[in-house]
């Protein structure tokens, strides 16, 4: 290991129930900001969200549309495959749960595609049954454009780079799609618990 | 120094703090020995790695402040109060204590005598750093090539190595108090050379200042291609 | 987060390279305009290191560390040439 520098210890918290720590974690006071590319700003009055491909008709909202949905608030820990962790963080969205609502399919994959490019795949039972949302605010907030507003996928149970920031649809396909990360090298599923950041953990 | 000097394998080396230098409220200079150090050019910077006892590991980038002639490395370090390691160089390091650092980096933000100028230098806070260590060396090696720094800082307190920038040809503007003015396409027509004069020119400072000042000089009617830019960033470089 | 320029992702270049590479030029496969790596826009920190083409945008290298390894990938680039 490296010389160690005298006294410092960067900024985590160590004051926290282990338990709550995927393996190779580290909790974090603040919200780090990453990103692949510049943050996109598209006005809300072109902005939509839509579910396409393997359904009859692609579905589309609005934003004022999305924002008439039943909304659900969440306490949620959320987990970087960068190492950090932040817990009990809260957002407000709706839930994926009530998007697909009524859709036919026989797709097992999503794609989340994004304003800027950016895409990650899925399993769609991994949006489905409480575990994902369309979230539009952080910590009672609207969701600040850097961390992904004016909305992000929210799919805590997986490495942070599933819960695509500035989402704009999600494309349900029979077959499996590497989106961005996943094409250069990160693992495909993406269980913080299993320490599955890298293709082939 | 020769190019040779900065070919080569670039290894973490162990750096001593020797003095630490208090130039604003903000800021604060480091000097350090690095037995093996092989030199270096004006304008480089180098990495910082800090590791914590539990292996956790962090890593930075500064410029360089020291000239290639001066005795020992110098790093000017501005502390960002949510920063993670800045902080730590700014208020926990004392003499004898060691860092791991790597360089020297860089082989586009670089001045030296054959480069030729006028030389025009742009700082937006501390962006002066590595700006201090071209204005060092230009004045070692006593080159006839015209040099003048422009640099903008919130307030006089902010303004770092403000006595030894008297001894160069350079204006200052404060954005906070005194004159309350941003470098802008004005001030920069005002300060620098005309585009005629063909300037080298090297901008330092924040990200969204840098690509301001870029964009106004050349809407000026400056050459992009003697444009060089280094953005600095909350990350530490 | 903002982005920063090539300059600052000169030790991992030294490093992937073996050489110093902020002055090398670059030409973007995307918009086919050559820039030195020092002026192309770069995202850090995050899942990997992006740099971006100042002209077009487009991406021209990604460095992903996997396990202390750099993974490369310069597909955005259709060359590269090293002072």
């Amino acid at each position: 290991m490296s010389p160690i520098s005298r006294g410092f210890r960067g900024r985590r918290r160590d004051d926290v129930d282990a338990a709550r720590i995927p393996p190779g974690q580290y909790v974090t006071h603040d919200f780090p900001v990453l990103s692949a590319g510049p943050t996109p700003h598209t006005p809300l009055a072109e902005w939509t969200f839509t579910i396409r491909g393997a359904v009859d008709e692609p579905r589309t909202w609005t934003w004022e549309e999305l924002n008439a949905l039943p909304r659900e608030t969440v306490t949620k820990d959320i987990h970087c495959v960068t190492k950090w962790s932040k817990l009990d963080t809260v957002w407000t969205g709706v839930s994926v749960d009530t998007l697909l609502d009524g859709v036919d399919t026989t797709a097992e994959y999503v794609v989340a595609y994004s304003d800027g490019g950016y895409t990650t795949n899925l399993p769609l039972e991994d949006v489905r049954d409480g575990k994902a949302w369309v979230a539009y605010s952080y910590d009672d907030e609207p969701l600040d454009p850097e961390h992904g507003g004016p909305a992000r996928l929210l799919v805590p149970h997986l490495y942070f780079w599933k819960s695509a920031k500035w989402v704009r649809g999600l494309e349900l396909r029979q077959d499996d799609e590497p989106g961005f990360w996943e094409s250069y090298g990160y693992h495909n599923y993406g269980d913080p618990w299993k320490e599955q950041r890298y293709a082939g953990d | 120094m020769e190019r040779t000097a900065v070919r080569g394998r670039l290894t973490w080396q162990l750096a001593t703090v020797v003095e630490l230098i208090a130039e604003t409220p903000r800021a604060k200079s480091i000097v350090f020995d690095v037995p093996d150090w092989p030199g270096h050019r004006a304008g480089q910077h180098v990495d910082v790695r800090l590791t914590a006892e539990d292996g956790y590991v962090a890593e930075r980038s500064y410029s360089i402040a020291s000239a290639p002639d001066d005795e020992h490395l110098m790093l000017t370090v501005e502390r960002l109060d949510d920063g993670e390691v800045s902080p730590y160089l700014t208020d926990e390091l004392r003499p004898g204590d060691q860092i791991e650092l790597r360089g020297p980096i860089g082989g586009y933000f670089v001045w030296e005598q054959s480069l030729g100028g006028p030389v025009f230098l742009v700082a937006g806070g501390s962006g002066v750093v590595p700006l201090r260590a071209i204005l060092r060396h230009h004045a070692a090696i006593m080159s006839d090539v015209p040099a003048r720094l422009l640099y903008s800082a919130r307030t006089l307190e902010d303004v770092i190595y403000r006595d030894e920038l008297e001894h160069y040809d350079v204006r200052i503007t404060l954005t906070r108090e005194r004159e309350r003015r941003r470098i802008d396409r004005e001030l920069l027509a005002e300060v620098g050379w005309p585009p005629v004069e063909r300037p080298l020119v090297y901008l330092c400072g924040p990200t969204a200042f840098v690509e301001a000042a870029a964009d106004a000089l050349v809407g000026l009617g400056h050459d992009p291609m003697r444009i060089r830019a280094e953005r600095f960033g909350p990350t530490g470089k | 987060m903002t982005a920063l320029d090539g300059n600052a992702i000169g030790g991992l270049l030294h490093d992937v390279f073996g050489g110093e590479m902020t002055d090398a030029l670059g030409v973007c496969a995307h918009c086919g305009r050559s820039a030195q790596v020092a002026e192309t826009i770069v995202y850090l920190r995050g899942p990997g290191t992006v740099a971006r083409c100042p002209h077009c945008a487009n991406i021209v290298m990604v460095f992903v560390e996997r396990r202390g390894v750099t993974c490369v990938d310069l597909l955005g680039l259709s060359s590269l040439v090293a002072r």
